[in-house]
């Protein structure tokens, strides 16, 4: 792996800035400096260009099993993901189901990899300390990991929404569209409201990127702290799935996921995407000071 | 032995140091801890207070009596509202029936998903929130919001449209059927579609209710409260006989406009209610204009109505009394008589809250509904969910419901009232 080098590269920027300055102001720039080094990393990795292939997939196969299926016609009522009636009638909500299809499994597992690889990869390769010598304290480097991490939550989303948006609008009309309480809006409208739908699924993601991050401090394993984080996704969303659990419901950072689509109602709905926001709030704050816990307390060795 | 003495020194003051130190960085750890610790007793306790303290503190409301209330219900003319209504409904059907009370929903010729009646069924049980928008007797919405999905009904001047957008299917109907019948006719009957299309506000209910009053009632007016951010009284009605299955209905009134904000049924058995529609949101404001707009989008399946007239038009033939068709099937007291009216053979027992219908049918196989023939699978369901008794009546099955008892004799006689199943025994005893 092209890690250990890759690994090294903010020590160096950060080791030539520091005696000069002196310890002083903490330095925003080399803040900046260590985090585009982080998503040089996270990004050049064939692991996370895999997995954003897979989810630029996903729309791809739906949009041509729609196609062949419906040969151009008016879709047939059905089960499926949602949105996926209206697919044929207008490309836009190509990119609604594709969000729907990629967003129990596929977008978190992504993000369960790469949170979960971000601290316990680093260490299991021998770059960790590496990266502690460099005066950067070890707040400030799990706040990047972690901010590493959001950023690929957005760019995943986005690479499946733009995925998405591509394959509608070359297999399918584009146009008006109308929204799911009935009332129509222009296509411009639609766009600026997909905008806001990717938004709202990257936010999504936030809880999960908090919990990978934890696990991830936990293991000197990398693969072990994504199995755990994977792991705990499908049980979560098994447990999401069980009538008689309803109390404990809505505290899963699962379980208003699909309040996306609320953003396709006329007036928009908040009361649950709200909801959704609160409770990724909530994991990202316990499972981010979790993390800084044990990440400040730990002994590093390798 | 000097030197293992010298050796030993530092040693030992290192493995001191290291033992003074560890608790030192235990309790450093331990502090670090505290941090998610605390966020999770912060988040917890805010989850825990926030309803509470949202809750507290009730309107300082002037006295009102009860008459002067319902009379603010009664002058109410609240023509345009937009609002947020969660509806709960907790019959104490075991859950596999309410999967075949859908199934009772008479699909025949057109089984569009987007048909009103099918949908309107789904409601009988569980928790749903709706959306309602209203501008005069002309222009109304009704939205069950689903996971993902919505399902809208949508009057707009003559044309009445449902949509399905979970199957993207649309149904479509004519309103304006009547207009041979003079402007006073047509706009009453517009207003009376209003009312049957949307049953899920307060409002219905509330007519249900004072319909139902009499001198067997008790109504008063149980000090203030708020719903949905608007103060509001509270009115209680109770029957004042023992007997029947309700124990009291309360409704929260909104203090400036007389708009019911809040129905609540709470059962005489005590727990959970068994029916409340409430406002979470509401605003009196004149809704958008766009709001009642819809034109079917490209490639939906168009259901008309024309080729489904009698299913459409079964509920509108409908006496008054029995304009809740929501709950077709499903008799809220009072209203018992009705709902089985078009039984030629219905004869009412008893009155007020503990009144029972008593339905004679040929064949034995009458629903507590009427009306609807029962497949003879699910007839068979059916028993298997009743209680056998006999009496002076013969013999029979009562079926139980937390609202509604309903006893089928052997010889084809159905007795159904909101009322106990001993009371209810006792009436058909002595029917005899």
């Amino acid at each position: 792996m092209g890690t250990d080098d890759v690994g090294t590269g903010p020590a160096g920027p950060g080791a030539a800035g520091v005696p000069s300055a002196a310890g002083r102001e903490p330095r925003w720039t080399w803040t900046f400096g260590l985090f585009r080094s982080e998503l040089v990393m996270t990004f050049r990795r064939w692991r996370t260009v895999a997995l954003l292939g897979v989810l630029a997939a996903v729309p791809l196969l739906v949009g041509i099993a729609v196609r062949i299926e419906t040969g151009g016609g008016p879709g047939g009522a059905g089960a499926g993901p949602a949105f996926i009636a209206q697919v044929t009638n207008n490309g836009l909500f190509l990119v609604f189901t594709g969000l729907a299809a990629t967003l129990p499994f596929f977008l978190p597992m992504a993000v369960g990899v790469v949170a979960g690889d971000a601290v316990a990869g680093e260490s299991g390769a021998g770059t960790l300390r590496y990266l502690l010598v460099a005066p950067a304290g070890r707040t400030r480097l799990l706040l990047v990991k972690y901010a590493a991490v959001l950023t690929f939550c957005l760019v995943a989303t986005l690479v499946v929404a733009v995925s998405a948006l591509t394959v509608g609008a070359l297999l399918f009309p584009l146009g008006d569209l109308t929204t799911i309480s009935g009332t129509r809006i222009s296509f411009g409208e639609g766009l600026v409201r997909t905008a806001l739908i990717a938004v709202a699924v990257a936010l999504s993601l936030v809880g999960i990127a908090a919990l990978g991050l934890f696990v991830s401090t936990l293991t000197h394993s990398g693969i072990a702290a994504m199995a755990t984080t994977v792991g705990l996704l499908i049980t979560v969303q098994i447990l999401d799935q069980i009538p008689q659990l309803h109390a404990i419901q809505p505290y899963l950072f699962s379980h208003h996921w699909l309040s996306f689509a609320d953003l396709m109602r006329e007036p928009v709905y908040w009361d649950d995407l709200v909801r959704n926001a609160g409770v990724q709030a909530v994991y990202a704050a316990v499972f981010g000071s979790a993390a800084w816990a044990r990440f400040t307390a730990k002994d590093v060795t390798a | 032995m000097a030197p293992y003495e010298s050796e030993k020194t530092p040693v030992e003051g290192a493995a001191g140091s290291a033992r003074a130190a560890r608790p030192r960085a235990g309790r450093r750890r331990a502090a670090r801890y505290a941090v998610p610790v605390t966020v999770v007793g912060v988040a917890v306790a805010t989850i825990g207070l926030v309803p509470a303290l949202a809750d507290s503190g009730d309107p300082d409301l002037p006295e009102i009596s009860a008459q002067q209330l319902i009379e603010k219900i009664a002058a109410s003319e609240t023509e345009q509202l937009s609002g947020t209504v969660k509806i709960s409904t907790d019959l104490g059907l075991p859950s596999i029936a309410s999967g075949a009370l859908g199934s009772f929903a008479p699909e025949g010729e057109g089984s569009s998903t987007a048909d009103p009646q099918a949908k309107l069924l789904e409601l009988a049980q569980g928790t749903h929130t709706l959306r309602v928008a209203a501008d005069g007797a002309e222009r109304a919405k009704l939205s069950v919001l689903g996971e993902a999905s919505e399902y809208s009904l949508i009057r707009n001047g003559g044309d009445v449209w449902a949509y399905d957008s979970g199957s993207n299917e649309v149904f479509h109907a004519k309103g304006g059927a009547h207009e041979s019948a003079g402007k006073d006719r047509a706009q009453k009957d517009k207003r009376q579609s209003k009312a049957d299309d949307l049953p899920a506000t307060p409002k219905a209910f509330a007519d249900e209710v004072l319909k139902a009053a009499g001198d067997t009632t008790s109504v008063t007016v149980d000090g203030s409260t708020r719903v949905a951010g608007r103060d509001a009284y509270k009115l209680v009605v109770k029957p004042k006989a023992s007997g029947s299955t309700v124990g009291s209905i309360q409704l929260a009134v909104d203090a400036k406009n007389g708009t019911p904000l809040k129905f609540t049924l709470v059962p005489a058995a005590g727990g959970s209610a068994i029916v409340d529609v409430t406002f979470t949101k509401v605003d009196f404001a004149k809704p958008a204009a766009s709001t009642f707009d819809f034109t079917p989008p490209k490639g939906a399946e168009v259901t008309e109505a024309d080729g489904l007239a009698d299913a459409k038009d079964a509920p509108k033939d409908r006496p008054k009394g029995g304009d809740a068709p929501k709950f077709d099937g499903l008799p809220l007291p009072g209203i018992g008589d009705a709902a089985t009216a078009d039984g030629a053979r219905t004869k009412v027992i008893g009155s007020g809250w503990n009144a029972i219908a008593e339905i004679s049918t040929p064949g034995g196989a009458a629903l507590p509904s009427g009306g609807e023939d029962v497949p003879g699978a699910a007839g068979q369901f059916l028993d298997s969910l009743g209680d056998k008794v006999s009496g002076k009546f013969g013999s029979g099955t009562v079926y139980s419901t937390r609202l509604v008892n309903a006893l089928v004799t052997d010889d084809g006689k159905v007795y159904v009232g909101a009322v106990t199943k001993d009371t209810l025994l006792k009436a058909a005893e002595g029917a005899r």
